[in-house]
């Protein structure tokens, strides 16, 4: 018991006396959990948009593939980034292996599929007559898809916090293409890792605290303007 | 006067689901001002023209015009499709306030906001809705919701309006009241509608054609008065309330008299068109009489049966009386009179019919 409250205290301090190497590590995370996310819900929700609305043959397993994306192993898109960004993997010459944005691509990768999985089924899920009866509105096709991104904008929204979610609190993609670099590519999840690993559990507890309070702010965040404009 | 131009036209339209072809019309036309009822079975095409009519569905062959323009582009479409509205069976509103649901197709449209705002208040008021201006879409009533998608629809004032069984999933009362202020407001803008419906007295009440379809086809179409009273074949008949539909042959005409041999017995018509040899005899049941004991003074002695009741159910005000005269017929008898005779299953009753209440259609054999 008394390792835990050590450690709560711990984070407690590092946060209030604004250690920099903490807040360095906390920052790189949002930066690239929140620029990978950002990069996923506009991905995700257009080809998610597409997937929804259109009907081609083979759209099935296309379907299937984005859900089966929603449960990709970091481990295993950290190693497929690594070998292409690998000095002599194709995309080596670009020389960005270990660097925040190898990380941000892992990233990517991750929440893309989760964010597109869940805009398909949010999409679907709408009555199937309401695409009709924007049409008939009178709307252009860019209007109707604004529609439907409006009317879907709850299971949308949580679509978003799915995504930075599962990007926030990854670790295994984050280490092998980021390299845990100190003061360039150590985020809060690697950084615990690595400390839990050499037995500072205090640290690794305070890490653990801020990742914590971090990702119930950003959800609160989105929470709050999932919930607010509901008219009476 | 010059006859104004159809507001919409079709032309040789094929419509085919998968193989199956849902829809052939070689030509349809909704002229201005004009409300038609579309009836049929399920599964007859009734939605499908509409949505056809709307620009919403791409026929496979065939030209749409929308007064007098080939509807070939997008953007042909777009713009017919501003000038149309929609409503279907499910009010379909958007998650938010009853005003902004409204103001929906004038936003789509680009309007500025100080017209958009009195607009919608206008439409608001003519459906009786103005007070939930500002509520959520979502804690309507089944009627409020369906007015509130009638006024979306009507807010963009349209030239037609098409209604997919708006009605059907509401309560009596509420679709009374609806369908009088819809009526009021349809006939004071003056704007054309096409109404699907299963609903006969709803279609002879709201339009003035009606179109029969069946299998993707139009199987008649009239006048409201002339499909009920004159169907033109057996299926029209039976869809729309011709209950009693007798197989017969016709014996011969005399004295402006056409004698039909049926199973209880010869009936007697005054017909003027004899389909065939074999014929269907078709009797609405409301001009059907039904008696105890001596016949009242006005009826001749023609197509007089003696009939046992096998049944009786309740239609509205009136009391639907089933009876066995050696033939299965149906009848309406008025709640008083039942409560005067006290009619029970098992008695026998007389029935008697006008000869010119009989309208014949083709028998089996002359249906190619």
């Amino acid at each position: 018991m008394g390792l835990i409250l050590e450690g709560i205290i711990k984070a407690f301090q590092l946060l209030f006396t604004l250690n920099p190497e903490v807040l360095r590590i906390t920052l790189l995370s949002l930066q690239v959990s929140g620029a990978a996310t950002l990069f996923s819900v506009f991905v995700g929700i257009s080809t998610g948009m597409i997937l929804a609305l259109s009907s081609f043959p083979g759209k099935r397993f296309l379907v299937s593939m984005v859900n089966t994306g929603m449960g990709l192993p970091p481990v295993v898109v950290g190693l497929f980034v690594m070998i292409f960004l690998w000095r002599n993997g194709p995309f080596g010459f670009l020389g960005i292996l270990y660097t925040p944005l190898a990380m941000i691509i892992a990233q990517s990768a991750i929440a893309t599929p989760i964010v597109t999985g869940i805009t398909i089924a949010a999409i679907q899920n709408l009555p199937p007559m309401l695409r009709l009866q924007i049409k008939s509105l009178g709307a252009t096709r860019l209007q109707m898809v604004w529609f439907l991104v409006r009317e879907a904008r709850l299971p949308l929204l949580a679509a978003v916090m799915a995504g930075f979610g599962g990007v926030i609190s990854e670790v295994g993609a984050s280490i092998m293409v980021g390299g845990n670099i100190k003061g360039y590519s150590r985020v809060l999840t690697t950084a615990t890792v690595m400390e839990s690993g050499m037995g500072n559990f205090d640290v690794a507890i305070a890490l653990s605290v801020i990742l914590l309070l971090l990702t119930f702010l950003i959800n609160y965040l989105l929470t709050t303007i999932q919930q607010r404009e509901r008219p009476r | 006067m010059k006859p104004s131009l159809p507001l919409i036209t079709l032309e040789n339209i094929k419509i085919f689901r998968g193989r199956v072809k849902v829809l052939d019309l070689p030509t349809f036309s909704l002229n201005q001002r004009e409300m038609i009822s579309l009836i049929g079975p399920n599964g007859s095409g009734k939605s499908t023209l509409l949505l056809t009519l709307n620009g919403l569905l791409k026929p496979a062959a065939g030209k749409i015009l929308f007064k007098g323009r080939v509807l070939d582009s997008n953007q042909a479409l777009l713009e017919s499709r501003r000038r149309m509205a929609m409503v279907f069976q499910e009010p379909l509103l958007f998650d938010t306030t009853v005003f902004n649901n409204v103001a929906s197709g004038l936003k789509i449209r680009g309007i500025k906001k100080e017209k958009i705002r009195t607009r919608v208040m206008e439409y608001l008021e003519r459906f009786n809705i103005g007070h939930l201006a500002g509520r959520s879409a979502r804690k309507l009533s089944g009627g409020e919701a369906q007015r509130t998608s009638l006024a979306r629809a009507l807010a963009t004032e349209p030239e037609v309006l098409f209604l997919d069984e708006p009605f059907s999933a509401l309560d009596p009362p509420t679709r009374q009241s609806i369908i009088t202020d819809l009526e009021r407001i349809i006939r004071e803008t003056g704007l054309a509608a096409v109404l699907v419906t299963h609903d006969e007295t709803e279609a002879i009440r709201l339009s003035d054609r009606i179109l029969v379809l069946n299998r993707g086809e139009i199987v008649q179409t009239g006048e409201p008065r002339e499909i009920m009273n004159r169907p033109v074949n057996r299926f029209v008949a039976e869809f729309v309330g011709m209950e009693n539909v007798i197989p017969g042959q016709v014996l011969g005409k005399s004295q402006g008299r056409v004698s039909i041999s049926i199973p209880g017995g010869i009936i007697r018509t005054s017909a003027a068109d004899i389909p065939g040899e074999k014929v269907y005899c078709g009797i609405r049941p409301e001009k059907i009489q039904v008696w105890k004991g001596e016949s009242p003074a006005a009826i001749a002695d023609e197509n007089v049966f003696q009939g046992r009741v096998t049944a009786v159910s309740s239609n509205g005000p009136f009391l639907k009386v089933f009876l066995d005269c050696g033939l299965p017929l149906s009848a309406y008898m008025s709640r008083e009179i039942l409560a005067e005779e006290k009619i029970k299953t098992g008695d026998t009753y007389s029935i008697a019919f006008r000869p010119e209440d009989i309208h014949l259609m083709p028998g089996e054999d002359e249906i190619s």
